[in-house]
């Protein structure tokens, strides 16, 4: 049947409409850049790709002047030892009381409300009194991103689990499993797939704690030198982070659903993915 | 299939102009003659009398004496109202001389000061806890926020008792959350500004060590204006100097109204009328026309190459600088500080001199 529902592009023509927005988006940019650079060869709030070109190379390839660093690669380590960091241990929390929370109906009784409601205060809101609970130094950075992403990680795992069929319980407890049996043997590695879910969910919130901790208090990361350069309008270093954080989020990503697909194989059987 | 193409074509063509009508805000505008204008302004004791002058009908007196009309904008955030003056969404704003050489000039922007507010008598200050000279300071890591006149303050301070920055670990932190991070164990040195300096050192184990009292007539507070739109619309800067002077004139009065307008910008700032003028007192701010035109002939240059130094040495003057004087800087009896071929800031002292001869 001819209609817009049934037709698929093929091959090619994919790859061409999946480029397409990119590149409007380039000569949308382009133009614009041109146009003001017209006016001010000098500006700063678009420039070309010359000035972007010059920028990732002294700031990438060539050491700093002052501290004989490589400045990205310093920013880009301290802010992955970060957001990992956060990551992991919000995931380990997560995991814990996610399942327990799920599957416990005492432990339910006790936590559920408090998370729900814990994971509706803002973090960024409460900053002042992190910063007196934690301090300025690196913990309070992990910190931040591990107040901010696990709440949302065992709201989303408990949900999981409490959607486990209840057959699948009853049956483990007529072949004579324990509360521990049953969590190690039936819960945890249904859950193992769906918890990488929830971080990959969670990620992005996870840069956005990261960046924000940067903001505050530090002297390295990416997010630190974003907002160190946008004290003099230097998009010709921030668009190139900007984008070098896109990557990083990007391959973060993939990275997680390809571990995913390989160690859960299961999951995807008989979807036809 | 070709009404399926077509369509397609103008579906392209519509998102590209789509995409076109969302960067066309961001293209420069060309100076040129004009009527409305926007000026912006953040939240700093030395510009309170702009927001005073506006909630009171004497921004708009001026502007209608001229025939033009003035808009002044609050931001909350400085740094964010000078890089959208730099990116031409206003035509003036208020900012420090060390910004506005930074940010706007370094970004091929040039521009005028029209006015100088004040310039900072102690209202940056080091403050060590618990330490009480500013040698205590070697090897400490030291909390402001970098690139700021509290970045400069420390640095002068620092050539004071022979340190250089590499004595101390500078910590990027924001201003907003200096009095709470101050509260925090790890931390033993700051450099901010007032109120935050005032609310810190009122509280226990902090001891001012330095500030900027001791390098006064160096951080200016300045009206800076894009020279373009000013020269094709002198109205701009004979409208905003009328207004700023006339202001001064009621909030600097030993009179009830004073009092007054001085509770008013207080209280706009967040304090009362002890607090604001606890402020003015480290604040030389500069009431009339002839203060200004007094500071621009004697220390005006002096103060403007130290700041320049500054600002090379952390790069600030963009990447083709060579020499601190890359960028010149035009003072008010024309002489240029610096490269007189590139020119990008000036500071001029004509609309004062306009009011002082009662041309305005």
């Amino acid at each position: 049947m001819r209609r817009l529902i049934n037709r698929k592009p093929d091959g090619v023509a994919r790859l061409a409409l999946m480029l397409l927005p990119f590149l409007l988006v380039l000569l949308a940019y382009m133009a614009a850049s041109e146009a003001r650079l017209a006016v001010n060869p000098n500006d700063k709030l678009l420039p070309g790709w010359a000035s972007i070109s010059a920028a990732v190379e002294r700031m990438a390839f060539l050491p700093d002047s002052r501290t004989g660093n490589y400045l990205m690669l310093n920013d880009t380590l301290a802010s992955l030892t970060r957001l990992g960091m956060g990551v992991v241990i919000a995931t380990a929390i997560g995991g814990v009381f996610g399942i327990l929370q799920g599957l416990i109906p005492y432990f339910r009784a006790i936590f559920n409300s408090f998370t729900n409601v814990l994971s509706m205060i803002p973090p960024l809101s409460v900053l002042p009194i992190l910063f007196i609970m934690f301090g300025l130094g690196e913990p309070a950075k992990v910190l931040l991103i591990v107040v901010g992403i696990t709440p949302f990680i065992i709201r989303d795992l408990a949900l999981r689990t409490s959607e486990i069929p209840h057959e699948e319980i009853i049956k483990a407890q007529t072949l004579g499993a324990s509360t521990w049996q049953i969590i190690l043997r039936v819960v945890v590695p249904q859950m193992l797939p769906r918890l990488i879910d929830a971080v990959r969910l969670s990620l992005g919130a996870a840069w956005l704690f990261l960046i924000a901790a940067e903001a505050i208090a530090s002297n390295a990361g990416l997010g630190y030198r974003i907002f160190l350069m946008r004290r003099y309008l230097a998009m010709d270093v921030i668009l190139p982070y900007v984008a070098w954080i896109t990557l990083l989020a990007f391959a973060l990503d993939l990275a997680l659903r390809l571990f995913q697909r390989a160690a859960f194989r299961w999951m995807y059987r008989g979807t036809g993915n | 299939m070709t009404s399926f193409k077509l369509s397609s074509i103008r579906a392209m063509a519509a998102a590209l102009a789509v995409l076109a009508l969302v960067f066309a805000p961001l293209s420069q505008a060309e100076a040129q003659a004009k009527k409305e204008f926007k000026v912006a302004w953040s939240i700093y004791v030395g510009w309170m009398p702009w927001g005073y002058a506006a909630d009171n009908g004497i921004v708009k007196k001026w502007a209608d004496k001229y025939g033009i009309e003035i808009e002044m904008v609050q931001f909350n955030d400085y740094i964010e109202s000078i890089n959208q003056y730099t990116a031409g969404a206003f035509d003036g704003v208020m900012s420090t001389n060390m910004d506005a050489l930074a940010i706007p000039s370094a970004g091929g922007v040039d521009s005028t000061i029209v006015v100088i507010c004040d310039y900072s008598n102690g209202n940056d200050v080091i403050i060590l806890k618990d330490k009480t000279e500013l040698a205590d300071i070697k090897g400490q890591k030291v909390n402001l926020v970098e690139l700021s006149v509290s970045h400069y303050t420390l640095a002068r301070a620092l050539e004071t008792v022979g340190m250089t920055e590499k004595d101390v670990t500078v910590v990027n932190t924001s201003d907003a959350d200096m009095i709470a991070a101050y509260k925090t164990r790890d931390i033993t040195a700051v450099v901010t500004w007032n109120p935050m300096a005032a609310e810190i050192l009122g509280g226990p184990n902090a001891n001012n060590v330095f500030d900027s009292s001791s390098i006064p007539g160096e951080i200016q507070d300045s009206l800076v204006v894009n020279t373009a739109t000013l020269n094709a619309n002198p109205a701009l800067g004979k409208a905003l100097t009328g207004a700023w002077y006339e202001t001064m004139a009621i909030m600097s009065a030993d009179t009830p109204e004073g009092a007054a307008a001085r509770e008013a910008m207080g209280i706009a700032s967040g304090t009362d009328l002890a607090g604001y003028e606890a402020q003015l007192a480290a604040t030389a701010m500069f009431y009339t026309p002839a203060d200004y035109i007094g500071f621009g002939e004697a220390e005006l240059a002096a103060a403007t190459e130290k700041v320049t130094a500054f600002l090379f040495e952390h790069g600030l003057l963009g990447e083709a600088a060579t020499s601190p004087g890359y960028i010149g800087i035009e003072m008010p009896d024309g002489s240029v500080v610096g490269d007189a071929d590139n020119v990008l800031l000036r500071f001029t002292t004509e609309y004062a001199q306009m009011l002082e001869a009662g041309m305005l």
